[in-house]
């Protein structure tokens, strides 16, 4: 444990001593600031015209469902895709081109070890995206009153979507030395693991609903609206492990080469 | 200390290194000689653990680094060629995160710090960022990064490549300092370097041990014959026909001219000084007599003749070469 730690520590450092972190974090917080401005003044709008004219009977609006379900759903599960394979596109490569990879490699820590070290470094980044986009939400509470315990959900959701990308993303990068490569790979498996679900338009078949469980965000859906479902639970979490699995593998592999 | 038995290893069809065994006693410098691609860094790599041997074993203060890794690791310094280190941080920052996955106690840590730091001439670049520092500086950073958790055994690639003179001369001075302490194992494909800083050497060709010995010992099996050099100022031709009557010698040779002065190369009969006899011919003759000397086989010679003898050898491997120049 106190190796991954090092291990962790010291990639999750390298982060803020690249410009690559700091353009994350700005470029998610324009993006995500953008779409939370635009959901937020819809929502104003919406409700002044409701309130003229007397409430027709209508559901009275509701900010987690209207503005926090499609800010996270709709738009961040899609940006995560973008801004998710800069993250690991570093994490192999660079070690194996500064030839760190060998310093690690001969040191007393197992492979196990140094990938989940990696991992947590990662996803020790990644959740600062995931608090930038709370401080956003958090403005919500100062005007207006949202549920807070669906954030919780919410919140858990990022991690395991977040994760499971990491983890799928490290993967890749374990199988090259080139980070535009290993970026530009890693967003193509991205982009197609979100449209997976799309077969069920026109697809009814086993085949279709399994290509469809197997897309990244259907299982998003739940977290969104703030509940927590055990399958989608259970999803993220072989992604995660799945992803660590292929990283090992991939990491003995390299051994036998010069 | 480092026991390598009958190692051997394939990069798919490609043999690096074939049969290899030797063994490191403690406190032992060792020196791994060969040409650039001989199988020097696959041998080490394999002693650090980073690749495994595709047969043969090989143990570090007695554990197998196939079966029992991290306690072979773990007493293990290893310098690769190009020193480990990331960039974006200090020297000081970097060295704490060797010190902890190398396992170094927590509290230790600053001490061994400043121990190393001392040992290798870094304590005054502690702040600067790895990536700034000169190339030479780097290295002892290297060198630092596999002493931090005072290894037992010390494996050094190349340690003096891509070096300045003088850095080249303190780093084989520290090399010198760390043997007794440490049991050192440093390649290198620079000659004078194994006779200045190992006191034994494994000479490897084309992933074969080709020769073991210390490094005057080497250069005594090697020599099969004594070679004198005499620079004489008179007729050429008259002086080497009268060399050659010389009792005792085999041939002679003229190497060079230079203003009327002609140096020869004679070579004698093993153990049998001849310089006196061939003053006296010289001197007879009533030539200049401008230079006298033995000449003992530098290390770069035995270097070219030991592989050469091996491909001589081998003739199916010199026919590989042909075919690949």
């Amino acid at each position: 444990m106190h190796n991954v730690v090092a291990v962790a520590g010291r990639e999750l450092r390298s982060y803020f001593h690249s410009y690559i972190g700091y353009q994350l974090m700005r470029g998610y917080a324009v993006v995500c600031g953008f779409f939370f401005f635009s959901f937020t003044a819809t929502y104003v709008i919406q409700e002044f015209r409701m309130a003229a004219m007397g409430g027709m009977g209508a559901p009275p609006m509701n900010l987690n469902e209207h503005i926090i379900q499609p800010l996270l759903e709709g738009v961040l599960t899609v940006a995560l895709l973008l801004f998710i394979p800069p993250i690991t596109m570093r994490l192999f490569p660079e070690e194996k081109k500064s030839g760190t990879i060998e310093l690690l490699l001969t040191s007393p820590l197992t492979g196990l070890q140094i990938i989940l070290g990696k991992f947590l470094g990662a996803v020790g980044f990644y959740s600062v995206l995931v608090v930038l986009t709370f401080l956003y939400i958090g403005v919500l509470f100062l005007y207006g009153n949202p549920h807070a315990k669906p954030l919780l959900a919410e919140a858990l959701g990022l991690f395991l979507y977040g994760g499971a990308l990491l983890a799928l993303g490290m993967w890749i990068s374990t199988l090259t030395k080139d980070q535009i490569i290993a970026a530009s790979v890693t967003a193509e498996v991205f982009l197609l693991l979100y449209v997976l679900d799309w077969v069920t338009a026109y697809s009814s078949s086993t085949a279709g609903r399994v290509l469809s469980y197997m897309a990244l965000t259907t299982h998003f859906h739940n977290f969104a609206r703030g509940v927590i479902d055990l399958s989608d639970l259970t999803y993220y979490l072989s992604v995660i492990v799945l992803g660590i699995f292929l990283t090992a593998r991939s990491i003995e592999a390299l051994k036998g080469r010069p | 200390m480092i026991e390598v038995e009958h190692l051997t290893k394939r990069y798919g069809p490609t043999v690096a290194v074939s049969d290899v065994s030797f063994e490191v006693q403690k406190g032992e410098v060792l020196g791994f000689l060969g040409p650039n691609g001989a199988g020097k860094t696959t041998t080490m790599r394999v002693i650090t653990g980073y690749l495994p041997p595709s047969e043969g074993r090989v143990r570090v203060a007695g554990f197998d680094v196939v079966e029992e890794p991290l306690e072979a690791k773990r007493r293990t310094g290893y310098l690769p060629e190009n020193p480990p280190v990331y960039f974006d941080m200090t020297v000081a920052e970097y060295l704490a995160f060797v010190a902890r996955i190398k396992g170094v106690p927590r509290r230790e840590i600053k001490k061994r710090i400043a121990e190393v730091s001392e040992k290798v001439a870094i304590t005054d670049v502690q702040q600067r960022e790895i990536g700034k520092l000169s190339r030479g500086y780097r290295q002892r950073v290297g060198l630092a990064q596999a002493l931090i958790h005072n290894p037992d055994v010390l494996v050094l690639d190349e340690p003096t490549a891509g070096l300045d003179p003088k850095q080249i001369i303190e780093t084989r001075e520290l090399i010198r300092g760390l043997a007794g302490q440490h049991t050192v194992v440093l390649s290198t494909h620079i000659l004078p370097e194994v006779s200045k800083t190992c006191q034994r050497v494994v000479v490897i060709n084309q992933g074969k041990v080709v020769a073991v010995g210390a490094p005057d010992e080497l250069t005594r099996w090697l020599q099969g014959y004594e070679t004198v050099l005499v620079t004489v100022e008179g007729p050429a031709a008259e002086v080497m026909d009268k060399l050659q009557r010389v009792p005792g010698l085999h041939w002679v040779e003229p190497r060079e001219t230079s203003d009327g002065a002609v140096t020869f190369e004679i070579h004698s009969e093993k153990g049998l000084d001849v310089r006196p006899e061939v003053a006296r011919a010289v001197v007879e003759s009533q030539w200049k007599l401008l230079e006298l000397k033995t000449s003992g086989l530098s290390l770069e010679d035995i270097f070219l003749k030991l592989t050469t003898k091996d491909v001589v050898e081998e003739p199916s491997v010199s026919d590989e070469q042909l075919n690949i120049s």
